[in-house]
């Protein structure tokens, strides 16, 4: 099977699209990799001149009115496609999305004419106390029925397909009645939205509750998939003593993490797929270099996938 | 529709409620995978929310933390963050009452300048994210009549504010905002700042004696007669044509409005 992410259409119809002021950068992102677009690299990146495949950036760093965010934005915009991604968005949450919230995001996506929009499967906020972390949520009927509202609503105001992305976690809730998969699966079929694939987020989170990541990306939609994350995790001890794997962004891919996303991209094609770090933040080369990595990875992956040996399951070739 | 609250399966206000204040037990519903304990588990949450937070604060006041040192800084951060968390997800408008919680901070007490040193800073990240708006061009200024002239009142940059201080404010933020070795500066020597972008770049002055009054009167609306009024009152020294100047120079306005 091919990639059918853009089969379903978006909520409402885009109108007529104005002239882009980003000619020939707007309409899709090559699968390739990018990175998460750090203002310290800037100069790096517009000259390196084997430039990477796309820039993500996260929405709220540019919701201010003005000022250098918006100038590099714009700069970085006249030379690469821009996947826009938000954090803060608190789809999970049993609250309705702030007007305010959608209301900046829409213009940026405006603004920036972004190839890919993405949000997380998390929440953040409540009762006007923002928490700025992507906090869990049991998956249950009830939360099933907010967050589809929820991404509906998104949908709706950005007139556009928004992907949804995986969380990792560390707690599980006593009143989940589904699992993850059969949660993520759902949300898709009701709203059309597209998925996020973080395959570090597996991992950490298939390690933290003691399940096989194979067997949980056996059991993802994996063909409404239009970009990876990958990024670094730190190790700490849950209260047995056991490897808790934290969602760190900062440091390099884990070993693992490769293996598994070489195995997601060989059963589903390539994929845009962005390496994220967001914190101890690396010299350019050193993030440059995780991204060619990638891209390796997924020139090979092009290469079997045209060659039609993508048909046949993987198997179990990675474990933890 | 939003769905009503009855079928609230997530206790988000229980899980909030643990989070910022971590003596209260795990939320109910909260566990570890097969029968496993969620103390630590639960605490990633509780140490991301209050790190990330404490980290913001971290950023926005990088000479606060240079001046207090860490560890103090850290204390003042952690209680801060946990009475006044943020509203918005937007966290560069964080923090506008960190200064104030500062001069309430007992072990901050013997420097009694850190609070107008965080004032400047949060001035500066407003005024780093604040709208792209040309300021004032001289032309506009003298096309206003020069017999009214001193009726005419100012529209102020979005970028602008003032921190009138009782201590070495400009100085002391000057010094600190980098890593260079900082001199000796004689911290009672009243300053008052001045923060505005005329353009990308974030531009800090210490103002001349008695422009902070002349500032003042026009940046809560008052006419350039009457700032020049405060501003000859403030000091001795104050010159009118100076502060004209400054005026402009600053990029402080976007506008000048005649009488009407």
């Amino acid at each position: 099977m091919g990639r059918t992410v853009l089969s379903h259409p978006p909520q409402a119809a885009p109108a007529t699209p104005a002239p882009s002021r980003f000619a020939a950068r707007t309409a899709r992102i090559p699968a390739s990799a990018g990175v998460g677009f750090k203002h310290t690299h800037l100069d790096a990146i517009l000259a390196d001149r084997d430039p990477v495949g796309f820039l993500e950036v996260h929405a709220e760093n540019y919701m201010g009115d003005g000022g250098f965010p918006h100038r590099a934005l714009e700069r970085v915009r006249q030379d690469f496609p821009l996947s826009l991604h938000g954090v803060c968005m608190s789809i999970g949450g049993p609250q309705p999305l702030s007007a305010d919230h959608l209301s900046r995001f829409k213009s940026l996506v405006d603004r920036y004419e972004p190839a890919l929009i993405s949000e997380h499967l998390a929440w953040s906020t409540h009762d006007e106390v923002f928490m700025n972390d992507l906090l869990p949520l049991p998956y249950t009927e009830a939360t099933l029925d907010h967050v589809c509202e929820h991404i509906d609503r998104m949908q709706d105001v950005i007139g556009r397909q928004m992907l949804l992305e995986n969380p990792s976690t560390y707690v599980v809730f006593e009143n989940s009645t589904m699992s993850e998969t059969d949660f993520i699966r759902e949300i898709v079929c009701r709203t059309g939205c597209g998925l996020l694939l973080d395959v570090n987020n597996v991992f950490v989170s298939a390690t933290n509750h003691g399940y096989s990541p194979m067997s949980y990306l056996m059991d993802y939609p994996m063909e409404h998939v239009g970009e990876i994350h990958l990024a670094g995790h730190s190790v700490q001890e849950d209260d047995e003593g056991e490897p808790l794997l934290i969602d760190s962004h900062d440091a390099p891919v884990a070993n693992a993490v490769w293996d598994l996303y070489a195995i997601v991209v060989k059963q589903a094609g390539p994929i845009p797929t962005l390496i994220e770090w967001d914190s101890d933040l690396p010299d350019w080369p050193v993030l440059r270099s995780e991204a060619a990595a990638a891209d390796r990875i997924l020139d090979e992956a092009a290469h079997s996938f045209m060659m039609g040996k993508s048909h046949g399951r993987t198997g179990h070739a990675v474990g933890s | 529709m939003p769905s009503a609250p009855d079928t609230q399966d997530l206790d988000a206000v229980s899980i909030r409620a643990a989070i910022l204040d971590p003596s209260r037990a795990n939320p109910p519903t909260v566990a570890g995978p097969r029968g496993k304990q969620a103390v630590k588990r639960f605490n990633v949450y509780r140490n991301n929310v209050t790190v990330s937070l404490i980290e913001a604060l971290v950023d926005i006041f990088p000479a606060v933390g240079r001046i207090a040192g860490p560890t103090l800084f850290r204390d003042m951060a952690r209680e801060f963050v946990r009475a006044h968390p943020p509203s918005s997800p937007l966290l560069f408008l964080y923090g506008h009452e960190f200064p104030t919680f500062i001069e309430t901070f007992e072990h901050a007490a013997r420097m009694p300048y850190l609070a107008d040193v965080a004032r400047v800073e949060r001035a500066w990240l407003t005024a780093y994210h604040a709208a792209d708006l040309e300021p004032l061009a001289p032309q506009a200024l003298a096309a206003i009549d020069p017999e009214h002239l001193g009726d005419a009142t100012f529209t102020t940059h979005p970028a602008t504010a003032l921190v009138r201080s009782s201590y070495a404010a400009f100085d002391i933020f000057d010094a600190n905002r980098t890593s260079d070795p900082v001199g000796k500066i004689d911290a009672s020597r009243p300053q008052n700042v001045l923060v505005t972008r005329p353009g990308t770049e974030v531009t800090v002055i210490a103002l001349p004696d008695g422009h902070e009054a002349f500032f003042e009167t026009l940046l809560s609306g008052g006419t350039l007669g009457e700032a020049a009024q405060a501003g000859m009152e403030a000091a001795g020294t104050f010159d009118i044509n100076d502060a004209i100047g400054g005026i402009l120079s600053t990029g402080a306005f976007i506008a000048a409005q005649a009488a009407n």
